[in-house]
C-alpha cells in the first residue's frame, strides 16, 4: 500500500536557517503520525510544507497519490483536502463561531448558507459547542476557541489534518477536552493526521508512529513503545529525559 | 470698549446673521454635497490603492510602483494647488469629456485625488495590522488570496482604521471650502462675497459655525469609537 503522504528528501531552508534536512516521511492512510522534539527542531515547518503553507526548496512532497511540490499543483484544491489547526488556534475575531465554521464551505467549496449552517451546526453539536454558535471567539475560554477550529477545519471534509502543537496555548486544565476530541477523531472517523505536540503521554497513547525530531532531522521513527521506552538515539534519550524530568511524561 | 464694540459689530452683528445667513446656507449645502460625494469615492479608490499596494510577487511590482507614486505625489502636493491643477488645467486641455465640465466636478476631483492619498496610507496601515497568522488560516481553508483579503483581512482592518478615516474626512469636510479658488460657489465664496458687500464679516463667523456643528458630532463619535475599543482590549487583556 502507498503512503497517503509521502516527504522524499525535503529540505527547507528559511534564509541561512536550515530547518529541514532531507527528511523522509511516509504516513499511511487512517495512520496517526506524531512528531515531538524540541521547539525549532521543525516539526511546525514540516506540517507547513505539506500543505504548501511554507514551499520546500528541495525534495518532492506526495499527498494523496498527487506530487504536490511540482508548482503545478492547485494550491487550494489541495488546502480542501488538508485540515491544519494552529496553536493559537487563529479563528476569525470579526465572526461568529457559526460564521467562523461556514465560511469556507460557503466560499471555497460553495454551499449555500443554509445547508453549510445546517452541518456547521451538526459539527458545533458533536464538539459541544451548539449553544456557542453565535458568540464570538473571544466569549470562549481557550479550549473552547481550539474545538472550534477544529471544527472549522472539519467542516471541510479534509482526508487529512495536521494538528500543530493545539495544546500548547491552553491553560493546563483546558488541555484534556480538546485531547478528548482528537481522540474521537481518530476513533470515530479514522482520520489521518500528523500530529506535532509536546503532550508526550497523549501521543504514546494514540499515534502508530512517533518521530522525534532534532534540528531538522528526522532523528528516529518508529512504534511509540519503542521511541519512549527503548530510544535508540542519545539526543532521542537526553529529550525524553527532559520530558520527563519536567514532569511531562 | 469702542474697539470690543467694534469686534462685536465686525464679526457678531445680528443684522449681518441674518442676511447672510440664507446665501451662506445655500453656499454650504454645496460643501455637503462635495464632502459626500468625494468621501464616497475616497473610501472605494483607496481601498483599491491600498489592496494594489499589497499585491505580492513580481508580476504585480508595476502596479504597486504606480500605487507609490501616486501616494507619494497627493500626499505632497498641497490642496490648493491640485486644485488649481485641476480646475484651470483640465479645461484648458479642450479635451472633450474632461475639459467641459463643472466647477464643482473639479472641486470634487481635486479633493479626492488628494484624500485618496491619504487616506489610502489609513487602509495599508490597518491591512498591515491584521496578523499573518490570519490570512494564514483563511488560505489553509482553500481560500484564495482575494478571498482571505475579501472576508478576512479587509473586514477586520476597516474597523480598526475608522477611528484616523473619520479625522482624514473631518479634514477633507474643512477642506472644501478651499476649493472656492477655482470659483465653486461653495460657503466661503458666499460668505466673502456678502463681507465684500456689506463690509462685515459676520458672514465668515456664521460660515465657520457650520463647519464646527458638523464637525463636533463626529469628532465625538470618533473619541466614542476609540473609547469603546479601549475597553474591549482592556476586558480581552484581564
Amino acid at each position: 500500500m502507498s503512503a497517503f503522504v509521502e516527504l522524499s528528501a525535503v529540505t527547507k531552508r528559511f534564509g541561512e536557517n536550515v530547518v529541514l534536512r532531507s527528511v523522509d516521511l511516509a504516513v499511511g492512510e487512517h495512520q496517526v503520525v506524531c512528531l515531538i522534539g524540541a521547539s525549532g527542531s521543525g516539526k511546525s515547518t514540516l506540517l507547513r510544507c505539506v500543505n504548501l503553507l511554507e514551499r520546500i526548496d528541495e525534495g518532492t512532497i506526495v499527498v494523496d497519490g498527487e506530487e504536490v511540490t511540482n508548482g503545478k499543483v492547485d494550491v487550494n484544491a489541495l488546502r480542501r483536502k488538508i485540515g491544519i489547526v494552529f496553536q493559537a488556534f487563529n479563528l476569525f475575531p470579526h465572526m461568529t463561531v457559526l460564521q467562523n465554521v461556514t465560511l469556507a464551505p460557503r466560499k471555497v467549496s460553495r454551499l449555500d448558507r443554509a445547508q453549510a449552517e445546517a452541518s456547521a451546526r451538526e459539527l458545533l453539536k458533536r464538539i459541544g459547542l451548539l449553544e456557542k454558535a453565535d458568540e464570538y471567539p473571544d466569549r470562549l475560554s481557550g479550549g473552547q476557541q481550539q474545538r472550534v477550529a477544529i471544527a472549522r477545519a472539519l467542516a471541510m471534509h479534509p482526508k487529512l489534518m495536521l494538528l500543530d502543537e493545539i495544546t500548547s496555548a491552553l491553560d493546563p486544565q483546558l488541555v484534556s477536552e480538546v485531547l478528548a476530541l482528537v481522540r474521537s477523531l481518530i476513533d470515530d472517523m479514522g482520520m489521518t493526521m500528523i500530529i506535532a505536540t509536546h503532550e508526550m503521554s497523549f501521543a504514546r497513547e494514540i499515534a502508530d508512529k512517533v518521530c522525534f525530531l532534532d534540528a531538522g532531522v528526522i532523528l528516529e521513527e518508529g512504534p511509540p513503545e519503542q521511541i519512549f521506552t527503548a530510544p535508540e538515539q542519545e539526543r532521542t534519550r537526553q529529550f525524553l529525559a527532559r520530558i520527563i524530568e519536567a514532569g511531562r511524561l | 470698549m469702542h474697539a470690543f464694540h467694534e469686534v462685536l459689530k465686525s464679526f457678531f452683528s445680528p443684522q449681518s446673521f441674518r442676511a447672510s445667513l440664507p446665501d451662506v446656507w445655500a453656499g454650504f449645502q454645496v460643501n455637503l454635497k462635495m464632502m459626500v460625494v468625494a468621501e464616497l469615492l475616497v473610501l472605494a479608490l483607496a481601498l483599491g490603492i491600498a489592496i494594489v499596494r499589497g499585491l505580492p510577487g513580481r508580476a504585480a511590482a508595476p502596479f504597486r510602483g504606480l500605487a507609490i507614486v501616486y501616494t507619494d505625489v497627493f500626499r505632497g502636493t498641497p490642496l490648493i494647488l491640485v486644485a488649481f491643477l485641476v480646475g484651470f488645467g483640465l479645461p484648458g486641455l479642450q479635451l472633450q469629456g474632461v475639459s467641459t465640465r463643472s466647477n464643482f466636478f473639479y472641486g470634487v476631483l481635486a479633493l479626492t485625488l488628494v484624500y485618496t492619498a491619504y487616506v489610502t496610507e489609513v487602509y495599508r496601515a490597518g491591512i498591515e495590522s491584521v496578523h499573518g497568522s490570519q490570512r494564514m488560516a483563511a488560505r489553509s481553508l482553500g481560500l484564495s488570496y482575494f478571498q482571505a483579503l475579501r472576508y478576512v483581512v479587509i473586514p477586520q482592518a476597516v474597523r480598526r482604521v475608522i477611528p484616523p478615516l473619520l479625522n482624514d474626512f473631518i479634514g477633507l469636510q474643512k477642506d472644501t471650502a478651499l476649493v472656492t479658488v477655482i470659483g465653486v460657489t461653495e460657503v466661503a465664496a458666499q460668505a466673502q462675497d456678502f463681507s465684500n458687500k456689506q463690509y462685515n464679516f459676520t458672514a465668515y463667523v456664521v460660515a465657520a459655525v457650520f463647519f464646527i456643528f458638523l464637525t463636533i458630532p463626529l469628532a465625538r463619535f470618533t473619541d466614542h469609537l476609540i473609547a469603546v475599543r479601549e475597553a474591549r482590549e482592556r476586558a480581552q487583556a484581564v
